[in-house]
């Protein structure tokens, strides 16, 4: 796995393949939207999706854990799928979350899936997290008056063309004063860049680096000014978000 | 045999009719109390004789009040159309029979009515019937149940409605254990298996078979198009010129076309060259409801010269004056052809005639190889599959939803059921638990689940969400998600799928319902158009509207090709291709195997003629492009049709004897298919039929794209995590029934040892092309996309010396741009970024 680095407000950052951001000063590991219990969100209104989403996305976010050996972990909202969630865990997963959490400092950023702290958890639960020159937020807020800032929420992917036609994948998507990070969750779907609610984030467009197996892929996305201005448009919003 | 009674034998007589032998040997199946299977030719007075029977007992004395017989046909229109044909004979001969229709149209006072007081003839389709039966007071309304007639058993028998129905049918004869069926069919190839289907026990002994004898031959004869002969394309619109002359001559003609955008392109292709205003209508199944019967009507009242239609005119509705059935586009099977020609003068005695119009040079040999076939008296088609487990489950909470029952008890009732006649306990009980709570070997869905089970074991819904649920969600057809076409301003016009719509952009223009439109805003659910337009239109295409070519024709094609003498029979532009062919490449043979390499648009194709059917080469290409994949060719996709294999990659294919080479077979499949586009969607179709994933309901936020989705990442984890699931399970040998068995891979393979003829090319050859232009595409997910994006991302970083300024939406967008000669990239203008949205994905060709 080949992390790519990318600078905000001067701090070095690295966009990891598996879909989380590691920012080395700070020994400091952020990953957005894992939706943790959805399925089981789903089976308690008679659809028995299988209940093994939280096991994978566990299991998914162990890796990066040991490869980084990060003292800090900031969730980046909708950890999980809703406010009752983290009740729901299954023994094994519990312990299995604990385990990854343990010896760690853990910030909850609060999501619209998630408003409240996860209940026999550890960490400490904040509408929004800051440290040094960054701000850690669920939802990006749009204009320059936002701070330098990592968010969630919107699940972001992109479309690349290649000479055999495009492919898509999860991205984070960049610009000078912002990272969006790809949603984590193993249920969670994606809402494309250039729906009108990402494009506000970005209308002067940024870079999109799409997740690959081994590494990333970058590419420049233009401005996104008149999609951002086509909100009138139904939005689409991104899968997990129903 | 017998003879008719009173009053019906008079009401034959007054009409000039006699008894057909069928008919009164049907009479004679019902008075022995016997199930019966009646196989006619279309126009054979099929469904009087399925009903005679009933009639006349109707006609007895003391019939009763209650639900006599049942009809239930494939088609909501057919159910209605039969009411009105049954309608005339009752009122003529002056009896008092009650005969009602009961479809998804019906409006809820009557529904309610019906339950009440229900009629004696019931007339319904599959999917209403299973709502009946789930209902609490099914036993009481089906209990005299006396007959059931299955109309179109040809069509139902091995599809998806097909098991639905025939888990019906065993509850209907559990609730009523007197009654007996009755099956209507059209010719077919496996009449025992259809027998066996229909039987209450699945024992094609069971059943008595009548036949209706006679019908002439139909006539059949080839049209080609004046000016040149296209080499691909199905759509047939050089020919529309001579097929517009044939509509001038004839009184009433049907032009049968194979798919909705070839109807909408013919149609207009037939107005532009309509100088003497002949009424011609359009039909098709993505057309309103509204908008077809007015087309129907106009029809059946003589009001048209001509309809172009899909297969939503190949069954059913009875318009007796139709004289010239003219087939555009390869008739693909036997079968169907005969169908088709069949609704050309409906009367058994005498010969039906009809044109066959071949769209490109392979079809024509593919209409030649068809005209051989129904002279030889062949009949395609393959026998029916066995049951699906996902219909399975969506009946037993059907059964649930109506009462509480045992699994013991369900268990026999189903097993009598032709199509899980063969099923095992333990797939029953994996498709119990499942329907119960997941069946998933992690607990944890205990407290939510839907069934639960009382101290004698039977099963009951948890509670009233339960059933509701169940009935926004009943049915097997998963429908791709569709979008409506509004009129700015006024009616609906019809629906195309929502992925087309994601391909348009404001002001571009679409042919649609027979009009040239323009696309100017989405709304939620709703496509917005106004009439006109400027520009090249767009077709709306569907996914999945193309039928595969029969095995038995595709082999007759492979004999035409390789048998120069055959040639004389082929019109003269055919026989300059199949020359131009063996100029450019060679000719497939009877014994090698011929496969062909050539790059194009950046892809490299291989493209191998073994001629063994669509099936088998569907597991081929799954074979060829994981083998593929171990060479580092980086396979992207491949194309199964009935003639050829054909795979693209991002690399040239090469050492193609160790890439056919006998151990193909011997390498573990499983891993690689599982990944494969068709897999995940059997996946989807089995997931949302069993219940695990929701239909689509308009007006809820969740979009069909979305479902697409969620369906794929369910698969991905369920496949990590519990391998053995039983709906994977499903899925697996669904796939499988789609795929051929390997020993006829094998037999291939051996048979090409040593003589795999490798031609390479620099460009696609004659013969590949109307094979290229097939749709159907599989995609596999190997290293080829991460592949790709590197190589993309590399191009770019070269073209802008790193520099990071691009102005387009995705930089990468210009790369490959269609004019010959790309400009530097710092001179070109930015482009509108909408573009790039527009070219996401979603799934289709």
């Amino acid at each position: 796995m080949i992390s790519a680095p990318f600078h905000l407000a001067g701090e070095r950052l690295a966009l990891d393949p598996a879909g989380v951001l590691f920012w080395p000063a700070r020994k400091l590991l952020a990953v957005a939207d894992l939706h943790l219990e959805k399925g089981s969100h789903f089976a308690m209104r008679g659809q028995m999706l299988p209940p093994y989403d939280t096991r994978e996305t566990l299991a998914r976010l162990a890796a990066p854990l040991r490869r980084y050996a990060p003292e800090q972990i900031v969730f980046l909202g909708d950890s999980f799928h809703d406010a009752a969630g983290a009740g729901r865990l299954a023994t094994a997963d519990r312990a299995a979350l604990g385990a990854l959490l343990a010896g760690r400092q853990v910030c909850w950023v609060l999501g619209n899936h998630d408003p409240v702290a996860p209940a026999g958890l550890p960490g400490e639960a904040v509408e929004e997290f800051r440290l040094g020159p960054l701000v850690f937020r669920h939802q990006g807020v749009p204009g320059s008056g936002a701070g330098f800032e990592l968010s969630g929420h919107f699940h972001p992917k992109a479309s690349m063309p290649t000479r055999c036609g495009p492919v898509t994948r999860p991205c984070f998507l960049a610009d000078a004063r912002r990272v969006l990070l790809p949603a984590f969750g193993a249920y969670t779907g994606g809402l494309a860049i250039t729906a009108p609610p990402i494009a506000a984030l970005f209308p002067r467009g940024g870079r999109a680096f799409l997740l690959g197996r081994e590494r990333l892929f970058s590419a420049a996305v233009g401005p996104m000014r008149h999609l951002a201005a086509a909100m009138a448009m139904p939005a689409p919003e991104p899968t997990s978000i129903a | 045999m017998g003879t008719l009674p009173e009053p019906f034998a008079r009401w034959f007589t007054a009409r000039g009719w006699r008894p057909r032998p069928h008919q009164l040997a049907m009479l004679e199946a019902a008075r022995q109390g016997r199930s019966a299977l009646l196989v006619a030719p279309t126009g054979g007075g099929k469904t009087l004789a399925g009903f005679l029977p009933s009639l006349i007992e109707l006609a007895g004395a003391d019939a009763g009040e209650r639900l006599h017989t049942l009809y239930i046909s494939p088609l909501k229109a057919l159910a209605v159309d039969i009411a009105r044909n049954l309608l005339a004979p009752i009122e003529e001969m002056g009896l008092t029979i009650t005969v009602e229709t009961r479809t998804g149209d019906t409006p809820a006072n009557r529904r309610t009515r019906q339950r009440q007081a229900p009629p004696q003839i019931l007339l319904t389709t599959p999917e209403s019937l299973t709502l009946l039966l789930s209902l609490p007071d099914a036993a009481a309304f089906f209990g005299g149940l006396r007959r059931v007639v299955v109309d179109e058993v040809h069509a139902l028998a091995g599809t998806k409605r097909g098991d639905q129905l025939a888990l019906c049918l065993s509850r209907l004869s559990a609730l009523a254990p007197g009654s007996c069926r009755v099956g209507l069919s059209a010719t077919v190839a496996h009449p025992e298996a259809i027998a066996a289907w229909l039987a209450p026990d699945a024992r094609a002994g069971s059943v008595a078979q009548v036949r209706a004898t006679g019908g002439a031959a139909p006539a059949l004869d080839v049209i080609l198009p004046a000016g040149k002969l296209p080499w691909g394309g199905h759509m047939g619109l050089a020919s529309m010129p001579d097929v517009y002359e044939r509509l001038r001559r004839a009184a009433v003609s049907i032009v049968f076309v194979n798919t909705r955008a070839q109807a909408e392109l013919c149609f207009q292709a037939l107005w532009k060259l309509n100088d003497d205003n002949l009424p011609i209508a359009l039909h098709h199944g993505s057309l309103t409801i509204e908008q077809r019967r007015k087309v129907e009507a106009a029809m059946a009242s003589g009001r048209l010269r001509a309809v172009v239609a899909t297969a939503s005119l190949d069954l059913g509705i009875d318009w007796g004056a139709v004289d010239q059935v003219i087939q555009v586009g390869a008739p693909k099977g036997v079968a169907r052809l005969l169908q088709r020609v069949g609704r050309a003068n409906h009367r058994m005695d005498e010969a039906s005639s009809a044109l066959l119009v071949p769209a490109n040079r392979f079809e024509v040999i593919e209409c030649r190889a068809a005209i051989q076939a129904v002279a030889a008296g062949e009949v395609d088609g393959d026998p029916p599959r066995p049951g699906g487990l996902d219909v399975l489950a969506q009946h037993m909470l059907a059964m649930a939803c109506h009462g509480p029952f045992h699994p013991d008890e369900l268990f026999a009732e189903v097993t009598r059921a032709a199509p899980y006649a063969a099923l095992s306990r333990h797939d029953f009980d994996d498709t119990l638990r499942f329907v119960e709570d997941g069946g998933y070997a992690l607990a944890g869905y205990e407290r939510f689940r839907k069934l639960f089970r009382d101290s004698e074991g039977r099963l009951h819904p948890r509670n009233g969400h339960v059933v509701r649920q169940f009935r926004m969600n009943l049915g097997t057809i998963v429908e791709t998600p569709l979008m409506k076409v509004k009129l700015r301003g006024g009616p609906v016009l019809g629906e195309v799928e929502e992925w087309f719509v994601s391909t348009l952009e404001p002001g571009q223009c679409f042919v649609f319902a027979g009009r040239l439109l323009r696309y100017e805003r989405l709304e939620p659910m709703a496509v917005v158009v106004s009439p006109g337009g400027e520009g090249e239109p767009r077709v709306p295409a569907y996914a999945g509207s193309r039928m595969p070519l029969s095995t038995h024709l595709a082999r007759r094609v492979r004999a035409i090709l390789a048998d120069p003498r055959q040639w004389r029979a082929l019109p003269e532009p055919v026989r300059e291709w199949l020359r131009l062919q063996r100029h450019a490449s060679e000719l497939p043979d009877r014994e090698g195997l011929l496969v062909e390499t050539f790059p194009r648009e950046g892809r490299w194709f291989l493209v191998a003629y073994a001629f063994e059917g669509r099936l088998a080469h569907q597991t081929l290409g799954m074979l060829l492009t994981r083998r593929m994949e171990r060479m580092g060719q980086a396979p992207l996709g491949f194309l199964a049709t009935d003639y050829v294999i054909a795979t693209w990659s991002a690399f040239p294919p090469t050492d193609l004897d160790h890439l056919f080479a006998e151990d193909l077979l011997g390498e573990e499949l499983e891993e690689w298919m599982a990944d494969s586009s068709m897999l995940r969607r059997t996946f989807r179709n089995i997931a949302t039929i069993a219940g695990l994933l929701e239909k689509n309901h308009p007006g809820q936020e969740k979009s069909g794209r979305q479902m697409t989705m969620s369906a794929d990442l369910i698969y991905d984890v369920l496949r990590r995590h519990e391998p053995d699931h039983i709906l994977l399970r499903a899925t697996r040998a669904e796939a499988a029934a789609g795929l051929t068995d390997v020993g006829r891979i094998g037999a291939l393979l051996a048979r090409v040892r040593g003589r795999i003829r490798h031609v390479a090319l620099d460009r696609v050859s004659p013969l590949a092309v109307p094979a290229l232009i097939e749709e159907g595409r599989e995609w596999v997910s190997g290293s080829a996309e991460d592949a790709l994006l590197a190589e993309a991302e590399a191009l770019v970083e070269e073209a802008t010396d790193g520099a990071d300024h691009f102005t387009g939406s995705l930089g990468l967008e210009m790369l490959y741009p269609p004019a010959p000669e790309p400009r530097p990239p710092r001179t070109r203008r930015p482009r509108p970024a909408r573009r790039a949205s527009h070219r996401l994905r979603h799934g289709a060709v």
